[in-house]
């Protein structure tokens, strides 16, 4: 392992790579601070750039923006009480009354020390983690590998879309159908094609992340007629008061942050729950540790209420990295977009990954650490600056978000039709964020589809075509339990309990 | 009976479910591979069926969490406006060229939008396409096809 983390040390601080991260945690930062950009938009903005690179550079370049992006929507939250994503509303509950105190320059250094100090915990459980749990994952079977896929696309479903699980499984089908499109893997035989050339090779992922995220996000902004920089305007930006904090409230946080950043770390790890869970169990769990004088302040500004969901979601966004690593199956929207572009770069994530390139492996491990440095010695004196991002008016933001668009999947594919694609999937999914069908699901399926019929094919033929694979081990049992509790789970909350 | 919007966009993906469930059962596999466990077609097929499986759930079964949208407020004349512009901007990406197309759009699209700021307007339109061509093309050595600057010799 210490010689892994020195190979993963000495790529991360190569100078390329550092100004890598530097140049993703600013831009993150940015783009995520922008309420209704999260960190799956500015990835998928910055996929069609890192092609260009080493595809540890391009890793470390997005894991960069990612957490930046997480940074910027807790920003966003805090100074106008409009969360960036939604792991960052938790913020928001006693970040944002500090703000109206006149504490902004205060919450936003909690914020950013917490983040820290839940990324560097959970930073330092990914780098134990990781390799054991990659040693257990060669033990898996194709069999096991399908039935995690589906525990991964009915979690995302089940968490991600409260209260539309349909919905969702719906966007799970309509994911896969579009990975579908194309030769088939192993016959080469053309699938969904309708005889059209540009067809033949499948949908381009880039085109329908960008068409999802990006492109709709900014088409359902101006769709609903929102101004998310309406609020930034009528505040003063630069009077966000002192970032210092006194030794009582330093106090606070120290006994906020372990537990916090365990917690967001674990639920960080299984699939679909995410940060915008892990914050928010954080912010219920710290309420009930408090003392009754502490516990009062909870909603007018708690340092304790903001510590927690703020360590909880940087440690949770460490965490969903040990599935997509160790198993190649992401857990979260975000993860998925990353595992579409590592695969881009011909690297297929999962047990091997430790043996085969240790390179990658460690140095998006040890630039976690780098990053969460960065974000704390560059981003937190410049927040009176970098804030005024706030301020953008939508009438540039939005095309200049829809160019930058266009632009990626020209670069990609120099072709009119698949420009033509992506404006056409960006229309229906505004159409549906509008009636709130869930888009990670979807974006989780389109990258799982061509591993999941992999798998199925393996897990059948070895069957010969019975579907007893699916009870045969005990693993693969476990798993289909856990996904049988958990739409049980689902139908009860939606019916039964609501008819009670 | 009024209908939720919700259900309808379930309905059109119970059809189009149906559809992509046909086309599923007309891919032509290998003869040797027709009666196989596992073919071509096989996970298509299985899709289809949950695509109407899940979206006959949602038809059929009461709405839990019904989505209110108020259809009055929505922006409809900017939206499609701007949709015509990313088509318009598609379309003549590859025969103006990249620069002149991504500044026409730029600006088409700001004034769409209700921006009268010309100068922003400008700066955010010709000199920033300009700088951002250098950094992918210049720097990056990211190759951008633009018939428009090599006809003045700008671009080689």
């Amino acid at each position: 392992m210490i010689e892994g983390i020195l190979i993963g040390l000495e790529t991360a601080l190569s100078l390329k790579n550092l100004m890598m991260v530097m140049i993703g945690c600013f831009a993150g930062t940015i783009i995520g601070m922008l309420p209704g950009l999260g960190p799956m938009t500015a990835i998928a903005l910055m996929i069609p750039i890192t092609y260009g690179f080493e595809p540890s550079t391009g890793l470390i370049l997005m894991a960069g923006v990612y957490y930046g992006a997480v940074f910027g929507g807790s920003t966003s939250s805090i100074l106008i009480n409009a969360p960036g994503i939604p792991g960052t509303v938790a913020t928001s509950f006693d970040g944002y009354p500090m703000a109206q105190q006149g504490k902004a320059g205060k919450a936003l250094a909690i914020a950013a020390y917490s983040s820290f100090a839940g990324g560097t915990i959970a930073a330092i459980f990914l780098l134990i983690a990781a390799p054991s749990l990659s040693k257990v994952s060669l033990a898996f079977r194709s069999p096991d590998y399908f039935g995690l896929m589906i525990l991964g696309l009915t979690a995302v479903s089940a968490f991600s879309a409260k209260g539309h699980f349909l919905k969702a499984m719906m966007m799970v089908v309509l994911g896969l159908m579009l990975a579908s499109v194309g030769q088939d893997t192993l016959s080469d035989i053309p699938r969904f094609t309708f005889q059209n050339m540009n067809l033949s090779d499948g949908i381009s992922f880039v085109l329908v992340v960008m068409a999802t995220f990006a492109m709709s996000e900014a088409l359902t902004i101006i769709f609903k007629a929102n101004d998310p920089t309406r609020v930034a305007k009528q505040i003063s930006l630069s009077q966000l008061g002192s970032i210092k904090l006194d030794k009582a409230e330093t106090k606070k946080m120290v006994s906020t942050i372990p537990r916090s950043s365990v917690l967001g770390f674990i639920i960080g790890v299984l699939p679909g729950a995410g940060s915008t869970i892990a914050s928010f169990l954080a912010y219920g769990m710290e309420r009930n540790f408090v003392n009754d004088e502490e516990k009062q302040k909870f909603g007018k500004g708690s340092i304790n209420g903001l510590a927690a969901p703020e360590t909880a979601n940087n440690a949770a966004c460490s965490g969903s990295f040990v599935p997509l690593l160790t198993l190649g199956i992401p857990g979260s929207g975000t993860t998925a977009v990353m595992l579409g572009a590592l695969l881009g770069f011909g690297i297929q994530p999962g047990p091997r990954l430790y043996q085969t390139n240790p390179e990658i492996f460690w140095s998006v491990i040890m630039s976690m650490y780098i990053g969460m440095v960065i974000l704390l010695i560059l981003n937190l004196p410049l927040i009176p600056y970098i804030a005024r991002v706030l301020a953008t008016p939508r009438t540039f933001l939005i095309p200049l978000i829809l160019f930058f668009s266009v632009t990626g999947i020209y670069l990609m594919s120099f072709n009119n039709f698949d420009i033509y694609m992506m404006i056409g999937i960006a229309v229906v999914a505004t159409v549906l964020r509008l009636y709130d069908f869930p888009m990670p699901p979807l974006i989780l399926a389109f990258v799982l589809g061509g591993l999941m019929e992999e798998n199925l094919r393996r897990s059948l033929l070895i069957s010969d075509g019975s579907w007893s694979f699916l009870w045969d081990r005990p693993l693969t049992m476990v798993i289909m339990m856990t996904i049988f509790v958990i739409v049980s789970w689902q139908v009860y909350k939606s019916f039964w309990k609501k008819n009670d | 009976m009024k209908i939720s919007p919700s259900k309808i966009i379930s309905l059109l993906f119970f059809i189009f479910s149906a559809f992509y469930l046909y086309t599923a059962y007309q891919i032509q596999v290998f003869t040797f591979d027709e009666d196989a466990a596992f073919n071509a077609k096989t996970f298509p097929i299985y899709l289809g069926y949950a695509g109407l499986m899940f979206s006959a759930l949602y038809i059929i079964l009461p709405e839990t969490k019904p989505s209110n949208v108020d259809l009055k407020v929505l922006d409809y004349k900017r939206t499609i406006t701007l949709v015509i512009l990313m088509i318009l901007y598609g379309l003549t990406i590859f025969r103006a060229g990249y620069f002149l197309s991504t500044s026409i759009f730029l600006i088409l699209s700001y004034i769409a939008l209700g921006e009268r700021k010309w100068i922003w307007v400008f700066i955010l339109s010709f000199p920033f396409v300009a700088i951002f061509m250098y950094l992918l093309h210049g720097l990056l050595n990211i190759y951008l096809r633009d018939p428009f600057l090599q006809l003045i010799g700008i671009m080689g």
